[in-house]
């Protein structure tokens, strides 16, 4: 009998969770998250102020429920965007093989070796913070990710005997890698866009909290946790409330990616 | 009758691994100097021991790999001198069945699908009414083209898979170990439906196998394979009846099979199921 899948419960809960306030902050917040109330700075907790007020009187609920809906869209559109440009990549090479593949996947390789933060940082240094840089620095750093993964799956499709039959039936390799191989590699690639969700997470918060990302008055769960550090004896609830929110959305989405992959394809264990 | 296949020479060999650093291996010779000829609606029998070249036979014919030396010509034309889209519109008058009946639809497509791929390449109308038309021929319904692969049995999927095989009306099909993965009693239904096909439609066939009994059941001329060599061809009974090679009697003594069948194409032949 299969074990309770404790993991998979747990991963659903929490990103569940998470995207759900963060959906729900669209269309309501207790308080606007940048009105401003100097007189009712660093309130404790009540029930008007779920978890109180921060250095300015800002309601922290409602800054934490947009933040979340900011990183998630962030680390949304970065992974759709890299990973779209990496599964290309990644099918292209497999459809090609030959000299082209070893070309995209050394280059995929090298960048891989790379330090992906430390290029984001280098990225948003160069070009400014902003937004737009920390979703095109996320994106970046998921091309060969999403490449490899995705070269990888598809080359064991090609080995299947429909694939012959394709081309006995007179198609060509792209249509073949449309029709075949993109369905094939489906589940394999939605499960790695789950992890590097949660990956993106992070990475958005580290930026941020670098002051790199997101610029105020936008809040991020990064920047809460850097402001609240100056104030860290004054009112360190400040700093543990967004980073559990990081803690949890990260946790979250990364159970859940990798339980549904253990679940969905033990071989795919071994590949990380 | 004429010539619609014809193999002349064909080697292709495989790089063997590095063992040693300062020595390339010699490349392991997979088939050599094969030649063969194929009128319309015969079948010829390939038969040999696992790894005599038979699939690699195969693939070449199916112009999935080059040969390194030697012709292959189909109807008159050059498989290998063809430009690209020559090859692609002569592709739809030769078709393959394959082995595994389950490796060989994809399991994400509805098995209608998988029956108008071919038809899709060549661009061909009313695809529908064809995947119908081609399935009825392979006495599945026509139905069934909405169902999933995994809702049939093996010996149906190899319906299929001989159903997208015949849905462009070919005029040669290979069959490389089509029934080998099946029990015994589907194989005989599957050699049927093939013997049967083949006499309304005027099929060409190369039936390749490992199991002399299954070639000869449903060949005309047998072709026997051996370490990537013809060692001996003919008429399929004059072949049971009087073999010339030894390593024809050591398969014939192998099979256990009485030389009965007929070289007579077609008409007399019919495997108890
Ligand atoms: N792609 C390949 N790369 C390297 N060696 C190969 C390749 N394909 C076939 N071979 C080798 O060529 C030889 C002939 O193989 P082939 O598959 O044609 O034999 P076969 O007669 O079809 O055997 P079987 O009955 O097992 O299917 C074998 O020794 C095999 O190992
Ligand atoms: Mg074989």
């Amino acid at each position: 009998m299969r074990r309770f899948p404790v993991n998979l419960v747990l991963g659903a809960a929490l990103a569940g969770s998470v995207t759900l306030v963060a959906l729900l902050s669209f269309i309501w917040t207790p308080y606007d998250h940048a009105a401003i109330a100097v007189t009712n700075k660093f309130a404790s907790p009540s029930f008007a102020h779920w978890l109180g007020t921060d250095q300015l009187g800002r309601d922290v609920v409602s800054q934490l429920m947009v933040a979340a809906r900011n990183s998630m869209i962030v680390a949304f559109v970065s992974v759709v965007l890299g990973g779209g440009i990496g599964i290309v990549l990644g099918v292209y090479a497999s459809a090609r093989g030959g000299w082209v593949e070893n070309l995209i996947m050394r280059v995929s390789d090298l960048s891989l070796a790379f330090p992906a933060l430390l290029f984001a940082i280098m990225l948003a240094a160069v070009f400014g913070p902003s937004l737009q840089n920390t979703v095109i620095a996320i994106a970046f750093i998921n091309i060969p990710i999403f490449a490899r993964i995705s070269r990888g799956a598809a080359n064991q499709v090609w080995t299947r005997e429909f694939m012959l039959a394709g081309q006995a039936a007179g198609m060509g390799r792209m249509t073949l890698t449309f029709d075949h191989v993109m369905p094939n590699i489906a589940a394999a690639i939605i499960v790695q866009a789950t992890i590097e969700f949660a990956v993106a997470l992070l990475a958005e918060a580290a930026l941020s909290y670098l002051g790199l990302g997101a610029q105020p008055p936008a809040p991020s769960w990064g920047r809460m946790l850097s402001d609240a550090q100056t104030l860290l004896y004054l009112a360190p609830q400040l700093a543990i409330y967004p980073g559990l929110c990081i803690v949890i959305s990260v946790l979250g989405f990364g159970l859940l990616g990798d339980s549904i992959r253990d679940l969905s394809d033990p071989r795919l264990r071994r590949e990380r | 009758m004429t010539v619609l296949l014809q193999a002349r020479n064909l080697r292709r060999t495989y790089p063997r691994p590095r063992t040693t650093l300062f020595q390339r291996p010699e490349p392991l010779v997979a088939v050599s100097g094969v030649s063969l000829a194929l009128e319309r609606g015969e079948t010829l029998g390939i038969v040999g021991e696992s790894g005599s070249g038979k699939s690699t036979l195969a693939r070449m014919v199916m112009g999935f790999e080059r040969p390194e030396a030697g012709q292959i010509l189909f109807d008159g034309t050059d498989l290998n001198a063809v430009p690209a889209r020559e090859l692609q519109r002569l592709r739809t008058k030769f078709q393959m069945v394959f082995q595994d009946p389950y490796g060989s639809l994809d399991p994400r497509h509805s098995v209608g699908w998988s029956i108008a791929e071919p038809l899709r390449a060549a661009r061909i109308d009313n695809r529908p009414a064809r995947v119908a038309e081609a399935l009825e021929q392979v006495g599945l319904n026509h139905g069934d083209a909405a169902r999933f692969p995994h809702e049939f049995s093996g010996g149906q999927r190899q319906r299929i898979a001989i159903a997208r095989a015949i849905a462009l009306r070919p005029a040669l099909i290979v069959a490389d170990e089509a029934v080998s993965a099946l029990d015994v009693s589907v194989q005989a239904q599957i050699l049927n439906l093939l013997m049967d096909l083949q006499e309304d439609l005027g099929l060409a066939m190369l039936f390749i196998s490992h199991d002399l009994a299954v070639v000869a059941a449903i060949s005309d001329r047998l072709l026997v394979m051996k370490q990537g060599e013809v060692v001996e061809t003919g008429a399929t009974a004059d072949v049971f009846a009087s073999p010339a090679h030894a390593y024809t009697r050591s398969l014939l003594t192998a099979a256990q099979v009485a030389p009965a069948t007929g070289s007579s194409p077609a008409s007399n032949r019919k495997v108890p199921a």
